[in-house]
């Protein structure tokens, strides 16, 4: 079985955009990877492309033949949604085809478009990811079906608006190196406590902003790294998934994720790791309640005490395990089907110290990237290990 | 697509609201006893495919919810409203709390199934009302 390199990796800027097509944004993503990893596009044996809402934002599906044509590969190309944790499940599908042989350069990544659509449009667009007739019809949106966990949470664990306020800042401050952020701006904790209720317990701050944006990573075989000499010192060596029931009111727990955790246990089996080897990750922060449910089901915080983890700096860029240097899904920003990609580019550059953040973390060697889609039905978890 | 732009129904899941508005709202339950909701034809705990409707508890308790003021488009004109996960025994479900100002609602408070509609699109929604 052969490791899996990250070859190149490649982002646009996340933000606001609404002219820009998907097209356009996946293809400035995969030449900024191509010429980061040195592979050349005929070498691509596949694309494998997330992307949640494009029926809707932009009445295009059958995306993959698109995508492909956009970065200039002639390989067949296939298109994954998992909501938001569709890139993520790309990444995973890559990451098995250079094990297994089948493939050894892969063109992974995600775009989405979301502005277009406008405040309600993008509300109404995220919140087909639960389940329509049971959970939709009766006014579930993205951001509530999230507050019902953290309401939940508080219920069963304690902890406060305050304590997720922490998450929020600690992402933003993490934002300000970050040039492809869409928010470099720091935030204080009054300004999430006073900012516009969403939906209670949960305001406008504890939420990640409706972005445009497009990520690509180039995977190879390790034996492709060698024979073409690439500067490719991260591999992915452990990859899970994990799914639950659909529908929130469905799960055993309202305030845990338990695919989260079914996938975070495969990942690090696959690696040989395990949560005491963490030295950073980046986790699916949709919503601040959604860092709490990821670092609990990722073993990296105890049950019921990651609330605490931003607030007693234990997350924070100087704390023992640094959460979402980047900047998180709260300030860097959510375009939903590139998410998961972009969470892997990350992990890479920090690990390879090649990131304005990697300074927080200069002698780390293991990371993860944690995707979930929905209220966490679908979840991967990727190990990324410094290899040379 | 909602109902009122085809004129189709849901089928499974608008005769479970037929029922609801006759007080007669079920469940689906599998030989196992894991309960489930239409429309379906597998038990999602264990694949049973012998699936029976047997009636829903008279009352379910609140176990969690939230004040949504950020609506989507079809909820326009309902927001702010409440929004909470009801535990109704061997099936939990997802309803608006109404018949109660929203600083009352609380987590355990104890309701029973209202089908409400929309202020919005006048579609029929899965309410929850204090006991």
């Amino acid at each position: 079985m052969s490791n899996v390199r990250v070859a190149g990796v490649g982002l646009t800027p996340f933000g606001n955009t609404p002219e820009r097509t998907g097209r356009d944004l996946f293809a400035e993503a995969s030449i900024k990877a191509f010429e980061d990893s040195g592979v050349p596009r005929d070498d691509v044996d596949a694309l494998l492309y997330g992307n949640f809402m494009g029926e809707l934002s932009e009445h295009q599906g059958h995306q993959g033949p698109l995508m492909a044509e956009a970065a200039g590969i002639q390989a067949p190309a296939t298109r994954y949604e998992s909501a938001c944790a569709s890139s993520g499940t790309a990444v995973r599908d890559a990451v098995m085809r250079v094990r297994n042989g089948e493939d050894d350069v892969v063109l992974v990544g995600g775009a989405e478009r979301m502005t277009n659509l406008g405040t309600a449009g993008a509300t109404e667009a995220l919140a087909i990811a639960a389940d329509d007739l049971w959970e939709v019809r009766a006014g579930t949106t993205f951001p509530g079906a999230y507050a019902l966990m953290a309401q939940a949470y508080f219920d069963e664990f304690g902890g406060e608006h305050e304590d997720l306020a922490h998450i929020a800042v600690k992402n933003h401050e993490n934002a300000l190196t970050n040039d492809k952020a869409q928010y470099q701006r720091a935030i204080e904790v009054s300004d999430v406590l006073e900012a516009p209720q969403v939906s209670s317990p949960l305001g406008l701050y504890d939420a990640c902003p409706i972005s445009d944006g497009a990520a690509a990573v180039v995977l190879t075989s390790e034996e492709y790294a060698a024979e073409h000499d690439l500067d490719a010192p991260v591999a992915i060596t452990g990859t899970g998934q994990g799914g639950d029931r659909m529908a929130l009111h469905d799960r055993e727990h309202l305030a845990r994720s338990p695919a989260a955790r079914e996938a975070g246990t495969e990942a690090y089996a696959d690696a040989g790791v395990d949560a005491a080897d963490v030295d950073l990750a980046e986790v699916h922060d949709c919503f601040t309640i959604a860092e709490v449910l990821a670092l609990e089901a990722l073993d990296l915080e105890p049950i019921g005490e990651g609330i605490t983890a931003a607030r007693d700096g234990r997350t924070t860029a100087d704390g023992e395990t640094p959460i979402n240097l980047s900047g998180g899904l709260k300030a860097k920003g959510h375009p939903v089907g590139a998410t998961g990609a972009s969470q892997i580019a990350e992990v890479a550059k920090l690990l390879a110290g090649t990131h304005p953040n990697s300074s927080a973390v200069e002698d780390a060697t293991t990371g993860v990237a944690h995707n979930a889609g929905g209220t966490v039905a679908s979840a991967t978890v990727h190990v990324l290990e410094v290899t040379e | 697509m909602t109902d009122s732009e085809t004129g189709v129904q849901d089928a499974g899941f608008d005769d479970w609201l037929d029922a609801a508005e006759e007080g007669a709202a079920y469940y689906l339950e599998c030989p196992e006893g894991h309960g489930s909701l239409p429309p379906r034809r597998v038990c999602p705990d264990c694949g049973s495919t012998d699936l029976e409707e047997v009636q829903l508890p008279e009352t379910g308790v609140v176990e969690t919810f939230t004040v949504t003021h950020v609506p989507t488009p079809a909820f326009e004109d309902d927001a702010p409203y409440a929004t909470a996960v009801a535990d109704f025994g061997p099936v939990s479900l997802t309803g608006q709390v109404v018949g109660i100002d929203l600083e009352g609602i609380e987590t355990g408070l104890e309701v029973e199934l209202e089908i409400t509609v929309s202020e919005t699109t006048g579609e029929r929604v899965i309410g929850f009302s204090p006991v």
